[in-house]
């Protein structure tokens, strides 16, 4: 039991019990709110396994970009009331067993993945991220924009393009007629 | 200055020598792991002092240098030199009651204040203090505070909706508009220093211009724009001066934090006036050196004069500048209706910051900066 295992069981809490509480909770506002503790304890499991970049881009991104985004659009559209509709028979059968499907394919993939299951068998590997396995952001640049066999320049690009249909969508819809 | 003289004042400026001393003396009291809970625990409770400490000198000088540019006097009757002004409004609000509206999101509301203050500490703890004196630093430094201060925007916002109040909606979605917006300049400018430097990691970028000479005359052209858009946008980022229409008093009471009371508004202040403080100590990190000292090549003497002054001086001076050109533009320019607001940002500052930083691009490959 040492200071990184505590870290880990604090994160681990705060993000499970946040997921249910997002799922659970009446008003919608709260669900975004909650969902932002969920995001945030992930970003902390980055920045404990040493993974700095990803941890701050999933701050960056998720808590200050995304959750901002979920909060203007809830400002946007919501009417007199911002509760969540009512829960139907159908409806609670339906999200049951999608969820239940869900975890099924999670537990399988972790069992099933040999690798990760050794990984976890030997903290001590994990509990001290060493200065070499912390992966500097100019090899994450070299990397984004090579072309070679390590390289992600194709996919970059093309989220580029996906960004740009996003743009001129907006712009389609609130352009003045 | 003899080499040896000079060697014992650098080591001796360098907190790193005191902080390894005092993480080996503790290593023989108890484990590994305590010794740095402990230490963490203790660095926490120095920052959160650090920051009440600079909040109140911050209001203070706020309010003398308003006085100032207005023709006036200032506080001046608390205390000698109005000094203990501030100090007394500090504790009529902590003695004030919270008050919960009956029709509000009491968790929100209540949660609000804590994200706003908890964006602006994490920010607050990245800024380098000393030569070895940083308390966060990655080797993705300058990425990670822009996106730890990014979660005040989500504060910001849920203290308007959890409000449940026209006002604060109002000033909340002024608020959430105007900051991301202004978050892509300061981003832009941020990366016209990095291109200059070649590094994201904040200790490294101050040792570089502690050796090489500051930013600002490092990459002369490009990074006085940068700095003077970085100006603009700072201000901007801080809701402040010409930029404080989410909390315009004379259309919306006061913005976002209308509803609270107390300390909770207390909170709302306290991470306002720490956010100057933060975008000035990140102008004075990125373009004037951080600690490094003012050095002049050529004149030795005077350069050992200058390092003879410790780091944290440095830092703490070069920031109180900026933050004194901050609070100059603040008093000196009318308020801004929100359109012109958005279209400064979208339609000047952020393509010129692009173009400024195709020109750092340049001065970068062809060589072109001035290294001292």
């Amino acid at each position: 039991m040492d200071s990184y295992n505590i870290m880990f069981i604090i994160l681990a809490v705060m993000i499970v019990l946040s997921s249910f509480a997002t799922v659970l909770t009446k008003s919608v506002l709260r669900a975004a709110a909650y969902l932002f503790f969920a995001l945030l304890g992930v970003a902390g499991m980055y920045f404990l396994l040493g993974y700095t970049f990803l941890g701050s881009v999933q701050v960056m991104v998720y808590c200050g970009g995304i959750v901002v985004l979920y909060v203007f659009a809830i400002l946007l559209t919501r009417g007199a009331k911002d509760k969540l509709s009512e829960n139907t028979r159908s409806k609670i059968f339906a999200s049951a067993l999608l969820s239940l499907a869900g975890f099924g394919a999670f537990v399988y993939a972790i069992f099933k993945a040999n690798l990760l299951t050794e990984m976890l068998s030997t903290p001590e590997a994990l509990a001290e991220p060493s200065e070499g396995a912390v992966i500097s952001i100019n090899e994450i640049g070299q990397h984004m924009l090579s072309t070679d066999v390590n390289g992600y320049l194709l996919p970059f690009e093309a989220v580029s393009v996906l960004l740009l249909a996003c743009i001129v969508a907006a712009l389609v819809i609130a352009r003045k007629r | 200055m003899g080499e040896g003289l000079g060697g014992a004042i650098d080591s001796m400026f360098n907190l790193q020598t005191w902080t390894s001393a005092i993480h080996a003396w503790l290593l023989g009291l108890v484990p590994e792991w305590a010794a740095i809970l402990l230490e963490c625990v203790v660095v926490a409770l120095l920052i959160i002092t650090l920051y009440a400490v600079f909040a109140i000198a911050l209001i203070y000088m706020e309010r003398k240098v308003c006085a100032f540019f207005q023709c006036r006097l200032g506080p001046n009757r608390v205390g000698k030199w109005g000094l203990l002004q501030v100090f007394s409004d500090v504790f009529k609000m902590l003695q004030k009651e919270i008050i919960n509206m009956r029709k509000s999101d009491m968790f929100l509301h209540d949660l609000a204040p804590f994200l706003v203050v908890t964006a602006s500490m994490l920010t607050f703890a990245c800024l380098p203090w000393n030569k070895g004196g940083h308390i966060i630093d990655f080797n993705v430094g300058l990425f990670f505070m822009i996106a730890v201060s990014s979660i005040g925007v989500v504060g910001i916002l849920l203290a308007g909706l959890g409000s449940n109040s026209k006002y604060p909606m109002i000033g909340s979605m002024r608020a959430g508009a105007q900051l991301i917006s202004y978050e892509i300049s300061i981003g832009i400018t941020m990366l016209t220093i990095v291109a200059l430097s070649g590094t994201m990691q904040i200790s490294e970028i101050v040792q570089q211009q502690a050796d090489n000479g500051w930013n600002i005359i490092r990459g002369h052209v490009p990074a006085v724009i940068a700095f003077l858009i970085y100006l603009i946008a700072g201000n901007a980022e801080c809701n402040r001066g010409p930029f404080d229409l989410p909390e315009g008093e004379s259309e919306l009471t006061a913005g976002y934090h209308t509803e609270y009371s107390g300390m909770h508004f207390g909170y709302f202040y306290l991470a306002e006036y720490l956010n100057l403080f933060i975008a000035a100590g990140i102008a004075s990190t990125i373009f004037l050196g951080g600690w490094a000292p003012l050095h002049i090549a050529g004149l030795d003497g005077f350069n050992g004069v200058m390092d003879a002054i410790p780091g944290a001086v440095w830092f703490i001076g070069k920031t109180f500048f900026v933050i004194f050109l901050l609070m100059w533009e603040r008093w000196t320019f009318p308020r801004l209706r929100i359109d012109h607001i958005l279209s400064l940002e979208w339609k000047y500052l952020m393509p010129l910051s692009l173009i400024n930083l195709l020109l750092m691009a340049l001065v970068v490959v062809f060589g072109l900066g001035i290294n001292v």
